[in-house]
Order: C-alpha cells, then structure tokens, then sequence
C-alpha cells in the first residue's frame, strides 16, 4: 500500500525531469548548430581569402614585374661569365 | 412539488449542456482526425515549405599549378547580378540608379526587362567588382539579388595563355589544359535540405542530399620561371624580326616532362574581349611546318645506325648539287669532300640525301616513326596535330632524298624538340608530358647509345665557330643542335622571300637535361637564318634554364670554345 502511493509522484517527477531534460538539450544542440554554422561560414571566407592572398602573392610576383624592379628600381644586373666562379665538387 | 419541478428542469439543463459539450468534443475529434489523417499529406508539404530549404553547397574548380606548386590558374568567387523581373517592376524608381551602378544602357535594361517581364530569373550582370557588388546590396531595390559564382585568374597571363587555355562564365574549360583536364578539376556541387527560421537563417540541417566535391588541383610539369623567360626571349625575338608567330618548347629529357611551352602572338586570358581565334592556338602543338635541315640530325643518326657510315666516313658533295630523278638536290656552295660529320656542320643537302637513298626505306621511315613524327604525341592537348610523314610505301626517290634534309613532311616544334630528346637521352624516345611525373617513364629504345653519343658530339660541332649556329652557344656548357632556314611552302611550290627559322638542340651534352625547339615564322627585318634568328633565343632560354635548374658546367676549361676539345671525330676542325 504505502510502495505504490510513493511511486506514482516519483514517476511523475522523473518524467517532468526528463522532459525539462529534452528542452534543454534541444536548446543546447541548437546553440551548437548555430556555432557550427558560423565556423562553417568562417571556414569558407577565410578559404576565399586564402585563394584571394595566393592569387594576389602570385601576381605581385608575376616574374616579369620582379624583373622590372630589380632592373630599373634596384639597378641590377646579371654577373659577367668572366666573373663567376664555379667551385666544383 | 415545486422543488421536484425544480429539480426537472435542472435535469433537462445539465442534459442539454452535456449534450453541447459532447457535440463541442465529437466537434473537436472529427477535426483533429482531419487534419491529423485526412489532410497530413497536405499540411505537412505547406509545412515543408515554409520552412525546409534545399540550399546549394558551392564547390569550386580545383588550381593549376606549376610544377613547384605556384599557382597558374585560381578560381576566386565573385557575384553576379540577378532579378526578380516581377518584383523589379513594382520599384521603377530604382531602375535608373541600378544601370548606373552596373554601367549598364537604361534603355537597353529596361528592355530587356520588359521582354522577360513573365520570368522570375534574369541576370543582369555576371562578375562585378566587389565594390558594385556593395553597392548593390545597399541599394535595395525589390527583386534584385546577388548569386555567387567563381572566375578564374590567371596570374601570369599571356606568358601561360595558350598552354592552360580558359574557362568560360560558368567556369568550364573552353580550351587548352583547362579544356583537357575538365573532369578532373571540376567541382560537384551539393546540396543538403535544411530547416530555416522565420529570419532565413538555418537552424536545423536535415539531410545531405549530395555532398560537395571540390575540384581536384592540377599540377603541370610547367617551370614558372623557365615559362616566363622563354616567352620573354621569344617576345623580343619576335618584335626585332619582325615575325608573323613563333614559339618555343623546353623538354626534360630526363623525364619528358615539359617544363616550358611558349607562343607569339599571345593574348590576356583576363581580359578577352578583343580576342581574335589566332591568338588562342597553341601553336607549339597545333602548327605544322617543314622541319627542313633541323631532320638531317635523324637521317645521319639513321646513317650511323645502319652501320654503313661511321662518323669519319667521306661523302662527295661536289659539284654542289646532284641529281635524283630528274630533279636536282642543291647545296648553298659546293662544299667538296667532307666527312659525315662535315655534313652536319655544313648542313649539305647533298650529302644528307645521298645517305638517305643508301638507307633502307622501311628503316629510314621506321625510326622517323618511333621518333614522333607524323603522329600525335602522349601530351593530350586538344587540337594537336599530328604532322605529316608520308608511309615509305608511297615513297618515290626524290621524295626520300627531300625528307633526308626535311621537306616533303611536316612537325610541330613539340616533336621536333621531342626528337631530339631521344639523342640527348642517349637514345631513348620518352612520351611528352604536360603533367609533373613522380618518376621517369621507361623510355622505348629509339637509336642504340653509340649512335646518340655520336650525334651529340657531331651536333655541338654545329654550333662550333666553323658551324652554321655560333649564337646557339652558352657559356660554360657542351651545346649540341641544329639550325633548319626553311622556304615556307606556298600554293605551286616554294616562296622565295618567306622562311621558317627554326633551331632545335639539347645542353648539356655530356649529361644531357634539357632539349629545346625554337620555330619562329616569317622573319621580315632582314636575317632570316635559323643560326641568327632562332639560335639566340635558344641560348638565352638555355642559359636561363640550365642556371634555374642548377645544372652543373660541364666546360668549364674553356669557356668560350665549348667544342674542340674533345671531339675526336674527322680530321676538319
């Protein structure tokens, strides 16, 4: 007599725990897609950019352009054969 | 009584406000069985779609590299201008302003408008600047929305535009290697089903209905650096000469790989509004033209490979010109008696046709053949051609005595500096790659190893001081090739004033690493020899690109006479 009337709350209580339980983890999963969506834009600008640097370091360095400034902003020019050494192994 | 008849009605009362309850709850049933049961299909689709969402997931086309892995073609998003014709209507205030902004004719806008009026989707303008993209967002106007989509770059623009070729506005290869390893750098996109709120923001994924692929990089055998100084020698050779085309091809002869493909005229890959359809060929593979004197190395190798002529041989070229047929095979002068390697320092026609009709037609063919000429070469480029070498069954004797110094037939500066490749890879023949190869392929056996260490010894002297080709030397480097001045064929016979310069060779000899072929066509500023047109570029790109490639001197004692020394063959130094 007295085992099943203490049950029935405590089953009672356990349910609404479990429900309450279910919210809040519902909440958190959504708050960690949230998070997981915005790492995921992250990922994508910064690989956007990293293309966009690769592609700018890559014109910046356009072979002709280097040639330009070595040639005419730095004066330089290619050594004379006659003043080469070749050190032979 | 009264009480009872009180009681009565309250009976009655309560009956009759069960009775609505009942109905209210049967009411209440029925409803939820409708919308539960008979309309679920329904509901659940207006459900649906109002909320789940397929979105797209972008995937975009893999890079070109070179072959240190410095990128040659990059794919970068950028947005493109679409409307909702519709809605754009219901804001004709902002057409005005929008035309500005996309530097568009209003007119032609607003008919174009007009005439898709019933649509949903029309682009106004595809790949803007990020500032307009800006600004067109902070416009606002109803209907008009931005959609993302890639362009490609090309960094190096035309020193690389013939080779990698292009893609079109939606990013697929249109030509060259873009066109030729389509699949392989294209990208999938996929698209996943999610659930958004009421703010358009994604909240729930649901399923991945296909996921994103993104295209696959490509490495080349291309050098960067060798690209760009080959295309600035063959540039300037160009403009002095005054020449219609030209192009160059750098081979590993180690390995095959092409490490530099060049060609004038050229255009910018990032800007092609004014492109004209002769610019784009790559005219390393595509072009044909008469090898001439270059082939005389082969039909001597095919001397020397027969065992009849050793390299001391001597070999009658008086008076100068000699009669086949009924045709006549003439030297610029009449170089008298020389020695087979004579024939190759002074390029004698005479000479060279008199080994070819002592040779065996079927072998002389077969090792033309197994060098690549007349046939496609393992590069995969599109549009290559082929060349012509016409089967030795149809051969009649005039014909065999022209090939002998290169007429007759016809190759593309690839399997000219293919060919000679195999004598500088000591005779072994190693299919043409675009690709960068982890190892070298086996390579098929083309002339035994005596025969291209001979050929190799015998073509530095044609760079010698009593050569045909001194220009073609680098300092401090055994140089071995030769030069080919070529009367262009025209419609009746042969043009009088229009040549091919063409020279083609390989360094350094003793251990040889690269080969090159250099073809520039019609020079019209006065020189017009292969030793003074074509054999400068060449030793400047080889010069270049041994140093880049840190290939060691192999004659250094005298570095101004790279010949000589060791040579041991004929007695006419």
């Amino acid at each position: 007599m007295k085992g099943p009337g203490l049950l029935l709350p405590l089953l009672v209580l356990a349910v609404i725990a479990s429900a309450i339980g279910v919210v809040y983890s519902k909440h958190l999963s959504r708050k960690q897609f949230v998070e997981l969506q915005r790492l995921e834009s992250d990922r994508d600008e910064m690989n956007i950019e990293w293309g966009q640097l690769q592609l700018e370091q890559s014109t910046v360095a356009t072979h002709g352009r280097i040639e330009e400034l070595a040639r005419l902003q730095l004066k330089m020019t290619m050594p004379d054969p006659n003043v080469v050494v070749i050190v032979q192994p | 009584m009264k009480s009872r008849g009180g009681m009565s009605e309250y009976v009655v009362r309560r009956r009759i406000v069960l009775g609505l309850f009942a109905t209210a709850f049967v009411a209440l049933v029925w409803r939820a069985v409708d919308l539960q049961v008979f309309n679920q299909d329904f509901l659940q689709n207006q459900g649906d779609a109002r909320h789940l969402r397929v979105v797209t997931l972008a995937a975009h086309r893999g890079m070109i590299l070179d072959r240190n892995g410095e990128p040659l073609a990059v794919s970068t998003p950028v947005d493109s201008v679409w409307a909702n014709p519709q809605e754009l209507a219901t804001g004709r205030e902002y057409w005005s302003a929008l035309a500005k902004i996309l530097q568009l004719d209003p007119d032609q806008m607003r008919r174009q408008l007009e005439a898709r009026s019933e649509r949903e989707f029309v682009y106004l303008k595809r790949h803007v600047d990020p500032t307009v993209a800006a600004q067109i967002r902070s416009l606002g106007a109803p209907g008009v929305a931005l959609q993302r989509e890639y362009r490609r770059y090309y960094p190096d623009g035309e020193v690389t535009a013939q080779v990698l070729g292009f893609t079109d506005v939606d990013d697929v290869g249109q030509e060259g290697l873009e066109l030729a390893y389509e699949d392989w750098m294209r990208g999938e996109s996929g698209a996943k089903r999610v659930i958004k709120d009421g703010k358009h923001s994604i909240i729930e994924n649901v399923e991945s209905i296909r996921p994103a692929r993104p295209g696959r990089d490509l490495t080349l055998s291309i050098d960067r650096r060798i690209q760009y100084l080959a295309y600035r020698e063959l540039k300037a050779a160009v403009q002095q000469h005054k020449a219609r085309s030209g192009s160059v091809v750098v081979l590993d002869t180690t390995t095959g790989e092409i490490l530099a493909m060049v060609n004038q005229p050229s255009y910018n890959p990032n800007n092609r509004s004014h492109l004209k359809p002769s610019q784009i060929r790559n005219r390393a593979v595509t072009d044909l033209f008469e090898p001439g004197s270059t082939l005389k190395a082969f039909t001597v190798a095919c001397g020397l490979e027969s065992g009849k002529y050793r390299p001391e041989t001597q070999i009658d070229t008086t008076p100068g010109f000699y009669r086949v047929g009924s045709n006549l095979v003439r030297d610029v002068h009449n170089y008298g008696p020389l020695d087979v390697v004579g024939v190759i320092r002074k390029s004698s026609n005479v000479g060279s046709s008199k080994i070819a009709l002592s040779l065996d037609k079927e072998m002389f063919w077969n090792k033309l053949h197994q060098l690549g000429f007349g046939t496609v070469s393992a590069s995969g480029f599109p549009g290559e051609a082929s060349g012509l070498l016409v089967n030795y069954r149809r051969w009649r004797i005039f014909e065999q005595a022209t090939l002998s110094f290169g007429y007759g037939m016809s190759a593309t500066p690839l399997q000219l500096a293919q060919a000679y490749g195999v004598l500088a890879a000591d005779g072994e023949m190693r299919p043409a790659s675009f690709l960068k190869l982890d190892k070298a392929p086996r390579g098929e056996r083309v002339f035994s190893q005596r025969t291209a260490r001979e050929m190799r010894l015998m073509l530095e002297e044609a760079v010698g001081p009593d050569g045909t080709a001194p220009a073609a030397r680098v300092s401090g480097y055994r140089v071995g090739g030769k030069t080919g001045t070529v009367r262009k064929s025209i419609a009746g016979g042969y043009a009088d004033n229009r040549y091919v310069s063409v020279f083609a060779g390989f360094a350094p000899s003793s251990k040889s690493r690269l080969a090159i072929a250099v073809m520039i066509d019609e020079p019209s500023n006065g020189d017009y020899y292969g030793g003074k047109v074509a054999a400068p570029v060449f030793s400047a790109v080889m010069a270049g690109a041994l140093r880049f490639l840190n290939v060691a001197p192999d004659a250094l004692e005298k570095p101004d006479v790279p010949t000589a020394q060791h040579v041991a063959l004929g007695g006419q130094l």
